[in-house]
């Protein structure tokens, strides 16, 4: 089973390709062009290079947010109409559970914290088991200090992973004492392995139920320069 | 990939739009015959807001791609593997609703091995008017008109354009829109004064034409006050026939200009385009002018005047042809203008 992983929720972006002998090749944009520009050319080049046909592929790994609005849907757009044309299975991961799969040799509560702009982060808890991770807590989005709080509440040792713990560091770690993983993006290669583990378990889903974790409902505020292209 | 030069008759081209509040997705064949067009609006949902919501409508465009393209796919009775190329707008238009479906589209390319065409949305409201006759001959002179945008364009050429004029102020369609508002007539301000005038007398009431004897440039700001002022001084004339008389002067303004262009450039005959070219007297003065200037007139039909993925298929047929494939690493490009379009070609 050959899974193609899309990794774009936040600001980086990842392509990777995996089998039940690991990660066969993988790609990730830490800044340059924009996702939308990157990730189908990425998509063309992890195939070439670890040589592996689109039609050799089993399923779709994809990064379903919570994160950067634009970037994710290009990431979910383009993993949705590649299982379309190509008639295969999905298999959907938030991106705070591709953080948490990343950290998942730690004993201690893992927390990804994605930065969720506007002074707000997207977390959710989680904790290692014998076959994964477990969740702890649900994705909510929310202020630093309600995170902080959050943690406080729980008072175990944690382990905060993702842009917004990065961003957020001083804020998180003045009041609650954890470690800050090094890892700040989730990673394609995390997702494409994950992926392969949940699709041989037979976890896929069709390309049409696959949707969207905002997690924050859309800025209503008009945009009135839209009526330039208007018809 | 397939080459440019194999582009012809039987090329079938999967055209996808999502720039503004419409999701979608067409199958034209050989540039002209619409196999299948579906179109999903999203006017319900933004209809509570009073405007087109960015983020709203980038998320239905997401929900809605999939369907829409199967959709188009299932109503033209083909298999898929029947597709020669995927054409996806590329802009102008809102920068996430367009990315929407840039990244479908070069993810449906990729997948089934054809070329992706990135088209720009204001030349395919042009090539919707040559969907009923493909038989054109340049030079040609493109009057587009629409809620955006008011141009006069020469057209040399698939993909050769020179600027003749353009609206100084608001554009044709916004006028339409702001005196439908201002009259009570209901919006989309188009329709709606197009449906009052029909009952009206498009003589009851001289408008003044701006800048008529001017160039080739618009002003519509003007029209727009004097009706304002028109209707607080003769509370008692009847709003169909300010209607008419507003649009009447409308027509005869943007036929004029466009007639004094054709003239200018020696055109073979004048393209309309956008969604003012659905208004009934736009259409018929065209057509009169053109016949009597023994020059073709090519009016899109009604349908085509809004937006739909027909027009987008159609040309990228053109762009395909002429240009070849674009490049799987283009983007969107939101504010893209029809003259000296920036498409990142191979
Ligand atoms: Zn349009």
């Amino acid at each position: 089973m050959i899974v193609l992983g899309i990794e774009s929720a936040t600001e980086s972006a990842g392509v990777a390709l995996a089998s039940s002998d690991g990660v066969l090749a993988t790609v990730e944009i830490a800044r340059g062009r924009r996702h939308a520009e990157s990730i189908v050319p990425c998509v063309q080049f992890v195939c070439e290079r670890a040589d592996v046909d689109l039609s050799e592929v089993g399923a779709i790994a994809i990064d379903v947010g919570p994160g950067l609005f634009t970037g994710m849907r290009v990431g979910i757009a383009t993993a949705k109409s590649l299982a379309m044309a190509l008639g295969i299975p999905m298999v959907p991961l938030t991106s705070l559970e591709v953080l948490a799969t990343g950290e998942s040799t730690t004993e201690d509560i893992i927390v990804p914290v994605v930065d969720a702009r506007k002074s707000e982060v997207f977390w959710a808890m989680y904790r290692r088991t014998d076959h994964g991770i477990e969740l702890l807590r649900q994705p909510i989005v929310g202020s630093i200090d309600d995170l902080v709080a959050d943690l406080m509440e729980r008072d175990q040792p944690t382990v905060c992973a993702g842009d917004g713990a990065h961003r957020y560091q001083v804020e998180i770690t003045d009041r609650f004492g954890c470690t800050i993983s090094g890892a700040a993006h989730p990673s394609a290669s995390v997702l494409a392995a994950e992926g392969v583990r949940r699709a041989i378990r037979d976890e896929t889903v069709e390309e049409h139920l696959v949707e969207p974790v905002y997690l924050r409902e859309p800025d209503a505020q008009i945009n009135w320069s839209t009526r330039q292209v208007r018809p | 990939m397939m080459p440019a030069d194999v582009v012809g008759p039987d090329t079938v081209i999967l055209g996808i739009e999502t720039s503004c509040d419409e999701t979608a997705a067409a199958v034209v064949m050989g540039g002209n015959d619409v196999v299948s067009s579906v179109v999903s609006s999203q006017i319900d949902v933004h209809a509570e807001f009073g405007g087109v919501v960015p983020e709203v409508a980038s998320r239905a465009h997401l929900e809605s791609i999939n369907p829409v393209v199967r959709r188009a796919i299932t109503d033209a009775g083909i298999d898929e593997r029947r597709i020669d190329a995927i054409a996806c707008t590329v802009g102008p238009g809102l920068i996430g609703a367009l990315l929407v479906g840039v990244s479908s589209a070069k993810a449906l390319a990729l997948a089934w091995d054809v070329p992706f065409v990135g088209v720009n949305h204001l030349e395919a409201h042009l090539y919707a008017s040559f969907l009923e006759d493909p038989s054109l001959e340049f030079p040609l002179v493109v009057l587009l008109v629409s809620g955006g945008h008011t141009m006069l364009v020469e057209m040399r050429g698939h993909g050769e354009y020179q600027l003749l004029g353009r609206t100084i102020d608001d554009a044709a369609g916004e006028a339409f829109d702001k005196v439908a508002r201002y009259l009570d007539l209901g919006y989309p301000g188009g329709p709606a004064i197009d449906r009052a005038a029909a009952a009206g007398d498009p003589e009851a009431v001289r408008f003044p034409r701006a800048m008529m004897d001017d160039g080739l440039n618009f002003s519509f700001s003007g029209l727009k006050t004097s009706v304002v002022n028109f209707v607080r001084k003769h509370p008692d004339v009847q709003s169909v026939d300010i209607a008419a008389s507003f649009q009447h002067a409308v027509s005869d303004v943007l036929v004029h200009k466009a007639m004094k262009a054709a003239r200018q450039v020696g055109a073979t005959g004048v393209v309309l385009g956008g969604g003012v070219a659905a208004n009934t007297q736009l259409r018929a003065d065209l057509q009169t002018a053109c016949a009597e200037a023994g020059i073709g007139a090519f009016l899109p039909s009604r349908e085509m005047c809004t937006d739909n993925a027909a027009m987008i298929a159609a040309a990228g047929w053109h762009r395909l042809r002429a240009l070849g494939p674009s490049r799987l690493d283009t983007g969107a490009f939101p504010s893209m203008p029809l003259v000296d379009t920036g498409i990142a070609d191979g």
